[in-house]
C-alpha cells in the first residue's frame, strides 16, 4: 500500500501553498497530485507555477502528478486544461473526458480522476485503451462493488496493468455547480467574488438546522460535511487490491494525519484514531455500503 | 429544431405524441435510467406500444439508458440496450462509457446520443465520445451559460441538446453525490435523487418538518408551502444563517432564449419531466410547439408571448421560473 496527497481542494494563498508543499516534499507520501481541481477562477497559482513546483518536488524523490479542472464551463478554462495535458513531464490526472481525450491525442498514459465516473471495468477497459494507467474509484462505491470490478478486470486481462487509488482522507467532493455557494453565502455575485473563498481554508460548515453537520461549502463544489477516514479499513483495501490511498490536505494538522497513515500501513502501529486532528466527525459510509455519511468502523 | 418531450407512461407519450413533440424519450421500469420512481416508465410491451403510437405519427421515440452500471447489475443494462433495440427506437440516450461502448459493438446502426447524466461540457469531451462511440447528439447540462453553448456548438461537430423547461438541477449532472451521501442511493447508481423512502414528513407544534434518512432537510411554517426535500434544496444553517444555502426551489424556462438558440445552432429542446402529470406533459408540449414554430417561422420577430409564460409558470414547481445558468453575463 501507498499513500498519496490528493490536490488542494481549498483556495489558500500563494506562500500557504509553497509552504505546505515544502514540508511536504520530505512526509511519507509517495504521491504528490498538485494543481487546481474546483475552480477555473482561482488563479492564485498559476499554471506555469503548478508546473515549476511539480519540478521541484520531483527532485524529493516523490511521483508527481498534475490534476486537470473537474468541470470546464469557458473556452479558457480549457485552455488551461490544456496547458497541464500538455506539459511535457509529468503525468496527469484526468478529471473529465475533456483531459482524457488530450491525453489520448498524445498517446500518454494518465490518471484517471474520481469524477470520470469509472463505475465498471467495461468503462476502465476502454479507458485503459486510450492510456488509463491508474484509476481513482468514485467516491460512493462500496468494498464489495470494486471487488467485482477488480475481479472483472482480471477477467479482461487488465487486472495488473491498472492501479487503482481510493480517496481515503478528508472531506469529500460530492458536487459541482456553476453557481458559487460560498459568493452566495456572502452575498456576492459570482463574477465579483473577491476570491472569499480564501476565508475559508477548510471549506464554510454548512449544517442542519438541528446543528448536524451535512455539507461543506467550497466554492462551486459541495463536499461532504464529515471527514473521510478509511484507514481502519486498509487491510481490506489491501486485500481487494487497492494501490494507493488519497489524503486530501486540510490546513492543520495534515503531517499528523500523513503520520499516522504512514505508520499503520507500514505496520509500526496499529492506532487508526486520528478525531484529535479533525475540525469534524469522520465518516466511512461510502466504503462500508451505507449512507457516505454514516460511520460503521471502531477505530483501535 | 426538434422539440423533445418527456414520457413516464403511454398516456404521456400519447399527449406529448398528439400536442406535437417531435421525439419523446422514456425509461425502462429499473434503475437503468435516471427517473426510477415507483409506478413510473415502461416495460417491454408498453414501449414497444409507445414506438408504434409515435411512429405511426411521425415522432420518435429515445430511451435513456443513463445511470452507471456498476458490475452486479450489468447484465439488466446490457437487456435494456438489446430491447430497446429490438423494438425499434430511433436512439439510446446513455451516460456510461462501458454501456456506450456495448451498444456501439452490438447494436452500431442503433443511433447513440451523450445523457446529460454524462457531464460533457466542452468541445474535447465531446469529441470523446465522437471518436469512440461516433455519438450523433449530446445533452448539455444545465450549468452553462448561453454564450457558453454558442461557443460550444462552433466548436463541435456533435449536435447539442438543451434543457428549454422544468426543474433545475444547481449541480452539474452525473457529478452529484449528495443525495447517495444522504440516503446510499444516488442518480448515478440508483437512478434516484432523495429517494421518497428515505422521505419522512413530521408534523410539529411548529410546523412541518421534512427528514431524509432523518436529516433535517427543511421546516415549513404554518401555512407555508412545503416542498419535496430534495436534499440541494433545503434550508441550512451556514455560521448563523439559516437560508436556502444551496438552491431555492425554481424552475428553468428558456423560451425567451430561444431566437439565441436557435440561432447557435442548437438542434434540440428538451423538456424536463418524467415524473410529472400528462397535464404538465400537454400543456408543456403545445406552447413550446407553438414557440418552437413561431421562431423558426420568423426569428427577428419572435417573443416569447405572455399567455405562454402564463401556461408555463401554472406547472412550474417552486414560486418562480428562471433563466437558470443560461442567461450569466459575464461569460
Amino acid at each position: 500500500m501507498r499513500l498519496s496527497l490528493g490536490a488542494i481542494q481549498y483556495l489558500w494563498p500563494h506562500q500557504t501553498v509553497e509552504e505546505f508543499y515544502q514540508i511536504h516534499a520530505n512526509s511519507p507520501v509517495d504521491v504528490i497530485y498538485l494543481g487546481e481541481t474546483v475552480c477555473a477562477k482561482r488563479r492564485q497559482v498559476k499554471i506555469s507555477e503548478w508546473i515549476d513546483l511539480a519540478k521541484e518536488l520531483a527532485k524529493s524523490g516523490k511521483q508527481v502528478v498534475l490534476s486537470t479542472l473537474t468541470l470546464t464551463e469557458a473556452r479558457s478554462d480549457m485552455a488551461g486544461v490544456t496547458r497541464l495535458c500538455h506539459n511535457g513531464d509529468f503525468l496527469v490526472e484526468a478529471s473529465d473526458m475533456g483531459a482524457v481525450q488530450l491525453m489520448a491525442d498524445q498517446s500518454l498514459p494518465f490518471v484517471g480522476g474520481p469524477s470520470l465516473n469509472i463505475y465498471n471495468a467495461h468503462t476502465l477497459k476502454l479507458l485503459h485503451k486510450q492510456g488509463l494507467t491508474r484509476w481513482v474509484m468514485p467516491v460512493e462505491l462500496n468494498a464489495e462493488t470494486l471487488k467485482d470490478i477488480l475481479a472483472d478486470a482480471e477477467a479482461m486481462g487488465i487486472g495488473d496493468k491498472i492501479e487503482t487509488e481510493v480517496f481515503s482522507f478528508g472531506h469529500m467532493p460530492l458536487a459541482y455547480s456553476a453557481r458559487c455557494f460560498t459568493a452566495r453565502f456572502r452575498h456576492l455575485a459570482k463574477d465579483d467574488c473577491q476570491f472569499v473563498c480564501q476565508d475559508y481554508p477548510e471549506g464554510l460548515a454548512m449544517d442542519s438546522q438541528e446543528g448536524q453537520a451535512f455539507f461543506t461549502i467550497n466554492g462551486i463544489q459541495t463536499q461532504s460535511g464529515r471527514i473521510q477516514h478509511l484507514l481502519p479499513h486498509w487491510q481490506e483495501m489491501q486485500q481487494i487490491g487497492v494501490d494507493i490511498m488519497r489524503l486530501s490536505p486540510q490546513p492543520d494538522h495534515m503531517a499528523d494525519v500523513i503520520g499516522r497513515y504512514a505508520q499503520v500501513i507500514h505496520g509500526q502501529s496499529t492506532e487508526t484514531d486520528i478525531k484529535l486532528w479533525l475540525n469534524a466527525s469522520a465518516c466511512d459510509g461510502y466504503w462500508c455500503g451505507q449512507p457516505g455519511m454514516d460511520y460503521i468502523a471502531v477505530d483501535g | 429544431m426538434e422539440l423533445v418531450c418527456p414520457a413516464g407512461n403511454i398516456s404521456m407519450l400519447k399527449t406529448a405524441v398528439d400536442n406535437g413533440a417531435d421525439a419523446v424519450y422514456i425509461g425502462f421500469k429499473d434503475d437503468t435510467n435516471a427517473r426510477h420512481f415507483a409506478g413510473l416508465n415502461f416495460n417491454d410491451g408498453t414501449a414497444q406500444k409507445a414506438v408504434d403510437y409515435a411512429n405511426d405519427r411521425g415522432s420518435k421515440v429515445y430511451v435513456a439508458i443513463n445511470t452507471y452500471p456498476q458490475p452486479a447489475g450489468w447484465s439488466r443494462w446490457q437487456k435494456a440496450v438489446d430491447v430497446a433495440a429490438d423494438i425499434g427506437i430511433d436512439a439510446l440516450i446513455v451516460a456510461d462509457t462501458g454501456v456506450l461502448a456495448y451498444a456501439t459493438e452490438k447494436h452500431p446502426h442503433l443511433a447513440r446520443h451523450l445523457s446529460v447524466q454524462g457531464s460533457a461540457t466542452n468541445a474535447e469531451a465531446l469529441r470523446f465520445y465522437k471518436q469512440q462511440f461516433d455519438i450523433r447528439r449530446a445533452v448539455i447540462p444545465r450549468v452553462l451559460s448561453m454564450a457558453q453553448v454558442k461557443r460550444l456548438a462552433e466548436d463541435s461537430e456533435v449536435d447539442l441538446e438543451v434543457f428549454g423547461f422544468g426543474s433545475l438541477c444547481v449541480m452539474v449532472e452525473g457529478r452529484c453525490l449528495l443525495s447517495s451521501y444522504a440516503t446510499g442511493e444516488s442518480p448515478n447508481t440508483c437512478g434516484a435523487c432523495s429517494p421518497a423512502k428515505a422521505v419522512r414528513w413530521v408534523e410539529t407544534d411548529n410546523g412541518t418538518e421534512c427528514r431524509l434518512n432523518e436529516v433535517l432537510i427543511d421546516r415549513f411554517a404554518v401555512g407555508e408551502k412545503a416542498g419535496y426535500p430534495v436534499v440541494c434544496k433545503g434550508r441550512f444553517n451556514v455560521d448563523g444563517h439559516t437560508y436556502h444555502a444551496l438552491e431555492e426551489p425554481t424552475s428553468l424556462n428558456t423560451l425567451e432564449l430561444l431566437p439565441e438558440l436557435l440561432a447557435a445552432g442548437v438542434k434540440a429542446i428538451k423538456i424536463e419531466g418524467r415524473q410529472r402529470s400528462t397535464a404538465y406533459v400537454g400543456k408543456v408540449t403545445r406552447v413550446w410547439r407553438e414557440a418552437i414554430d413561431s421562431c423558426q417561422m420568423n426569428p427577428e420577430a419572435y417573443s416569447a408571448k405572455p399567455q405562454w409564460m402564463q401556461d408555463l409558470a401554472s406547472v412550474s414547481e417552486g414560486t418562480q421560473t428562471t433563466l437558470g445558468a443560461y442567461n450569466r453575463p459575464w461569460q
